[in-house]
């Protein structure tokens, strides 16, 4: 167990050294948080839809550009780069569980993210726009589900790189992964803008767990429980697929390279 | 240390025939390979590209499952034992890192401190030890990316060896490095097999590597051991001719010596290559009957190189 601890420190401390590329990230989250933000108030401005006002609307885009780098919306391809060019041989050989290793840096990762990432887009957004704090009770309720957003996350790019055992180029797969949950996890509009006949399968995914369930939560959109049961039990069923892929991946799949 | 038996591994390999129709076809990458490695030897796993020396590691090291045979690295099923093992053994791959990319040196060592679980007086010392040998004291805080190569391999072989391996696997770890690097490097493997006698099996091209490490030799082309034995017996049995060079004050026919299969002449005789069969006549014998024909300025007796060698292995089939 300590080794996944100080694996996730590690993971901590290796993004902690591009201090360049964190800048320019947070600028750009920033950048784009205005221009979300824009076409959004042109919506609500006319009137609540889906019950969001104008600062639920702010809070919600200020909350997703924050916790977009957090959880990693995208497919992050570094297993997948690994796979392709075989050095997951030396991750392989290592006397340790390969997915609990990845995840524990992530959370590392993820940690950082907290800081420089999810930091600073809120504090723009709370200091500069309507905002809406939650109670006090709600935020450590937020950070749990958070906590499940990034598990959920993690485990589907983690199937997501794995299906390069087999594709040895999933580009395709990544970017199909990218538009999916550009519109499925609540970041093009918020979940409750779909029409009420879609709702049902837009909340069946595994998406709905990665982002706009954090964001209600925070919002207090209704009793918290819902959101993180559905969250509790996206992340066991992603994360226990990755173990079963892994095992099956590594018994039949060639390594590659020589 | 190491026990296989008619291992055998195959790939399966789709091509592409005419448009639409692919053909599958089996390959067998390992075939039928058998060796023993007992603990504390030093054994050199040689063979061209494609001979089936990394897929065998693989194996070895429980990443790849083979298809049939029998395995066994320190008592251990590889591919069932995976974990178990990567504890017990070392493994540096010339080609690949084990380091963390954008942590400094130490970091990495600390990581991999957790992740084996070493004590932390264990790790202390190997620690030492190794900074001491390897001359890395002046990287240690030095990001890995921004370390040479020779700086890196370095760090590598330190990093497999931290949790006190048994068991020491190096697929080419001398590749790209410079000479001076490499024989830095051999140094401190043949140090690490003759005093803490740590089991060592190398694939490499090179075969300094071999001539200077491994007392034993293990021959592998298209899947199946060719020769494997010590590198004498091995010259001894493929390349039975030495050759003895001579420098003469004065030229001079040294035609009919007993045992001597071919000559050739150099500088108007004054250099003469004797090749003899070592199974007929020794090199003292010889040395002596030309001295009794001719007076000798200088000699040498020339080995058949390991590449020579190892082609003539390779062509043998």
């Amino acid at each position: 167990m300590r080794a996944y601890v100080v694996l996730a420190l590690a993971g901590f401390r290796r993004y902690s050294t591009y201090r360049r590329a964190m800048v320019a990230g947070m600028a750009t989250n920033v950048a784009f948080g205005l221009l979300r933000l824009a076409v959004l108030m042109a919506a609500v401005g006319q009137g609540d839809i889906a019950g969001y006002d104008v600062a639920a609307a702010a809070t919600y885009v200020w909350l997703g550009q924050g916790l977009m780098a957090v959880v990693v919306l995208w497919g992050d391809g570094q297993l997948a780069e690994r796979v392709r060019s075989g050095d997951v041989v030396v991750d392989l050989y290592r006397p340790w569980h390969l997915q609990m290793a990845l995840f524990a840096e992530d959370v590392g990762r993820a940690g950082f993210a907290v800081l420089v990432r999810f930091g600073p887009p809120v504090v723009f957004g709370a200091l500069f726009f309507p905002f809406r704090w939650p109670s006090v009770g709600v935020l450590p309720v937020f950070a749990v589900s958070v906590g499940l957003a990034l598990a959920v996350s993690f485990g589907m790019r983690f199937l997501l790189n794995a299906t390069t055992f087999w594709l040895l180029d999933n580009r395709g797969v990544q970017a199909l992964y990218t538009a999916l949950t550009w519109l499925l996890c609540g970041l093009a509009v918020p979940l409750a803008f779909f029409p009420d006949w879609a709702l049902p399968i837009v909340w069946s995914t595994p998406f709905a767990a990665m982002l706009q369930a954090p964001v209600d939560v925070f919002l207090e959109r209704g009793s918290p429980w819902p959101f993180l049961s559905r969250q509790a039990f996206w992340a066991a069923v992603v994360l226990a697929l990755g173990h079963l892929v892994l095992n099956r991946a590594v018994r039949k799949v060639v390594v590659q390279g020589g | 240390m190491i026990e296989v038996r008619e291992l055998c591994r195959e790939f399966t390999v789709t091509t592409k025939v005419g448009r639409f129709r692919r053909e599958r076809r089996v390959v067998r990458a390992v075939e039928d390979v058998g060796f023993d490695v007992a603990a504390g030897e030093a054994v050199g796993y040689v063979g061209p590209n494609g001979a089936g020396k990394s897929t065998t590691i693989k194996m070895l090291t429980g990443i790849l499952v083979p298809t049939s045979g029998h395995v066994r690295v320190c008592g251990v099923d590889p591919s069932r034992g995976r974990r178990e093992l990567a504890r017990r053994i070392g493994v540096v791959f010339g080609q690949r890192s084990q380091l963390w990319w954008d942590l400094p040196l130490r970091d990495s060592f600390e990581l991999l401190r957790a992740i084996y679980r070493v004590p932390r007086g264990d790790h202390a010392s190997r620690l030492r030890e190794c900074v001491e040998l390897l001359e890395l004291g002046p990287f240690l805080d030095t990001p890995v990316r921004q370390l040479s190569l020779g700086q890196r391999m370095r760090g590598e072989v330190t990093a497999s060896l931290l949790h006190g391996p048994e068991l020491l696997v190096l697929d080419e770890p001398t590749i790209g490095l410079d000479l001076e690097s490499k024989e830095r490097l051999r140094e401190f493997l043949s140090d690490l097999n003759a005093r803490r006698g740590t089991t060592l099996l190398l694939t490499t091209h090179d075969l300094d590597d071999i001539e200077r490490l491994c007392p034993r030799l293990v021959v592998i082309d298209r899947g199946t051991v060719l020769a494997d034995g010590p590198l004498d017996a091995l010259r001894a049995e493929v390349a039975p001719e030495r050759v003895l060079v001579i420098d003469l004050e004065r030229p001079a026919d040294l035609d009919g010596l007993p045992g001597v299969t071919a000559t050739k002449v150099e500088l108007n005789g004054l250099r003469q290559h004797l090749t003899f069969r070592r199974a007929e006549t020794t090199a003292a014998a010889l040395i002596s009957a030309v001295a009794a024909r001719a007076e000798v300025h200088d000699l040498v007796v020339v080995e058949p190189e390991i590449d020579d060698v190892v082609r003539r292995l390779y062509a043998r089939r």
